[in-house]
């Protein structure tokens, strides 16, 4: 069997649909929210690399450098701010996240 | 002197690069100085903004285009620029009082808002995928560290973390969806995009889907509008000035370049999402509003229904509409920053209040500040002859001529709702027993009030100008 552009995009898109429900149905940790974030930037660079192999274009792979410069930046501010809430509320569990009602 | 590097020429993006150094240049002052020089940095930051809006205004008329087409300067993102310039050296100007406080002299405060403007300005030049994302992401980024700058407060905290989730999560959608549409037509330029899709493939729609969701969330329309009320009510109030204000400037010019300058050979398979969209987000606006106390997350359901207003310029697709969505964003923007720098002045021996409730008898305890809230509120409900009244009338009359006459039907219904809630706040100023004295209004929190007020009871006055600055913007787009 050879392995086809098709591949790589369910690939991607299990790993994409894995980082969605990993925000919507973890009830325990902040931390596994940033995970999953993760998982989705990393599930479009697979799809950003495939493509651009399988189209014979570079830009995809350049996007994908850029898309991991920024994952970097993101995690980097989301951990932050993540301390300072700790500091004020002791705990990082996601059922705690309710002063206000939305 | 020509004015390159590898060959691309720097001039059309010359504001930009001069508020990426002067940015720079502050925060290594503000991290050598200390934190008291807070407030220099706050005065320089405003004046720098100002003369970026000058530079910006100055750039020559007509299309430029550089970094081979990732950035585009015209008519259209010149003047959505100076929109959002004008709203993020408003909100400094409304943030001195907050600055001032001394547990919260943070420099970084005003980098931010500059940094998350200089974001704003390369998404509305963006002229491809990655600098569309690039600049979303330096605007967002920014932006989630000012949600959460109150550092002391549990409430700022949330905001910023609830901001960060949600907003990361729009991110890894759009990108998804920019990786679906450059793999489908095999480009990232919005021109290449625009000759790739003229029919509607199943990867390229999907794409479509994911793009147009990941900036419903931005400009947090319905069904993306989860994090608004919340991050609104935590976030400092000028920080809530700002997120109503600029960021959805910035969101909504891309929205409009996107779609028009993308896809204009699919505009039914995006017509259709943004009609549901529009239509969620008035009917949402309008009723959610009505049972809230807080008037902060009253202004989030506010928000969300204008962008759906504004959304119904769009959905049209034509000329008419992209104007319609332009005057929207002018009028808009004013009438926000007008009504929280009210909401700002409402203050009681130094404490600030918040309730619905607390605007109680204000036209005896402050006539002039309950005449101008009321003016603003009339016109956030689109009464004649004030500013919002015409915002709505362009894209109502760009979707009748679009034939969206169902839309437009709706729009003007929950229009009629939306005024309900305004009118109860006019009520409880002017007939409700008086809940005390409020603080004098700061100066520069009156200055921005009057000028909005003036700019919004006055607005038919001046709508010639605006319209036909509009109009050639909108133009640029076609």
């Amino acid at each position: 069997m050879t392995i086809g552009l098709g591949h790589y995009l369910a690939v991607g898109a299990m790993l994409f649909t894995l980082g969605i429900l990993g925000i919507f149905l973890n009830r325990k940790n902040i931390i596994i929210i940033l995970m999953s974030i993760e998982l989705i930037l990393l599930s479009v660079n697979i799809n950003l690399v495939a493509f651009s192999t399988f189209l014979g274009d570079i830009v995809g792979q350049v996007f994908a450098l850029l898309v991991l410069t920024v994952a970097a930046a993101e995690a980097a501010i989301g951990l932050a701010i993540l301390v300072v809430y700790f500091r004020n509320r002791g705990s990082i569990a996601v059922e705690d996240v309710n002063l206000m009602k939305g | 002197m020509s004015f390159e590097t590898a060959g691309y020429q720097l001039a059309p993006a010359l504001p930009e690069i001069v508020l990426a150094v002067s940015s720079m240049a502050l925060l290594m002052l503000g991290a050598y100085r200390g934190q008291g020089t807070t407030r220099a940095i706050n005065s320089l930051a405003i004046l720098l903004l100002i003369v970026v809006g000058v530079l910006e205004y100055l750039q020559p008329a007509g299309k430029q285009v550089t970094f081979g087409g990732s950035f585009i300067v015209d008519d259209f993102a010149r003047f959505m620029k100076i929109l959002a310039l004008i709203g993020s050296a408003v909100t400094l100007v409304l943030s001195t009082e907050f600055l001032s406080d001394p547990s919260r002299r943070i420099f970084e405060y005003s980098i931010l808002v500059l940094l998350s403007t200089l974001g704003m300005m390369v998404l509305i030049s963006a002229g491809d995928l990655i600098s569309l994302y690039l600049g979303l992401e330096l605007m967002s980024l920014a932006l989630y560290v000012v949600a959460a700058s109150n550092r002391d407060n549990p409430k700022s905290n949330e905001a910023g973390l609830k901001y960060f989730v949600l907003g990361a999560l729009s991110s890894g959608m759009l990108l998804y969806g920019a990786s679906l549409i450059y793999g489908f037509t095999g480009t990232v330029s919005f021109t290449g995009i625009a000759t790739a899709a003229t029919t509607a493939n199943i990867g390229l729609v999907f794409g479509l889907v994911f793009l147009l969701a990941g900036l419903c969330f931005k400009i947090s329309v319905v069904p993306f509008h989860m994090w608004t009320p919340d991050v609104y009510e935590g976030a400092p109030t000028p920080v809530t000035a700002f997120f109503a204000s600029a960021p959805k400037v910035a969101a909504l010019a891309v929205f409009t370049r996107a779609t028009l300058t993308a896809f204009p050979g699919i505009v039914p398979q995006w017509q259709q999402i943004l009609v549901f969209v529009a239509i969620a987000s008035m009917a949402l606006g309008s009723f959610a509003a009505i049972g809230q106390r807080n008037i902060k997350r009253l202004m989030a359901y506010s928000s969300i229904g204008h962008m759906g207003f504004a959304l119904v310029g769009l959905a049209s697709g034509t000329v008419e509409g992209a104007q319609g969505v332009l005057m929207y964003a002018v009028i808009y923007v004013t009438m926000t920053l007008g009504a929280f720098s009210v909401i700002l002045a409402m203050k009681r021996n130094g404490q600030a209040v918040e309730q619905i409730s607390d605007f109680a008898g204000l036209s005896r305890t402050n006539p002039l500040l309950a005449f101008l809230f009321a003016m603003l509120l009339f016109s956030l409900a689109g009464v004649p002859p004030l500013a919002g009244f015409f915002g709505k009338w362009y894209v109502f009359v760009a979707a009748i001529k679009a034939n969206l006459f169902t839309l437009a039907v709706i729009g003007v219904l929950t229009s009629v709702v939306g005024a309900y809630y305004y009118l109860a706040i006019v009520k409880t100023m002017y007939f409700d027993e008086p809940a005390g004295q409020v603080d004098p209004v700061r100066v520069e929190v009156r200055t921005v009030l009057a000028v909005a007020g003036v700019f919004n009871i006055l607005f038919a006055l001046f709508a010639g100008p605006v319209v036909s600055v509009a109009s050639a913007a909108a133009k640029s787009l076609f």
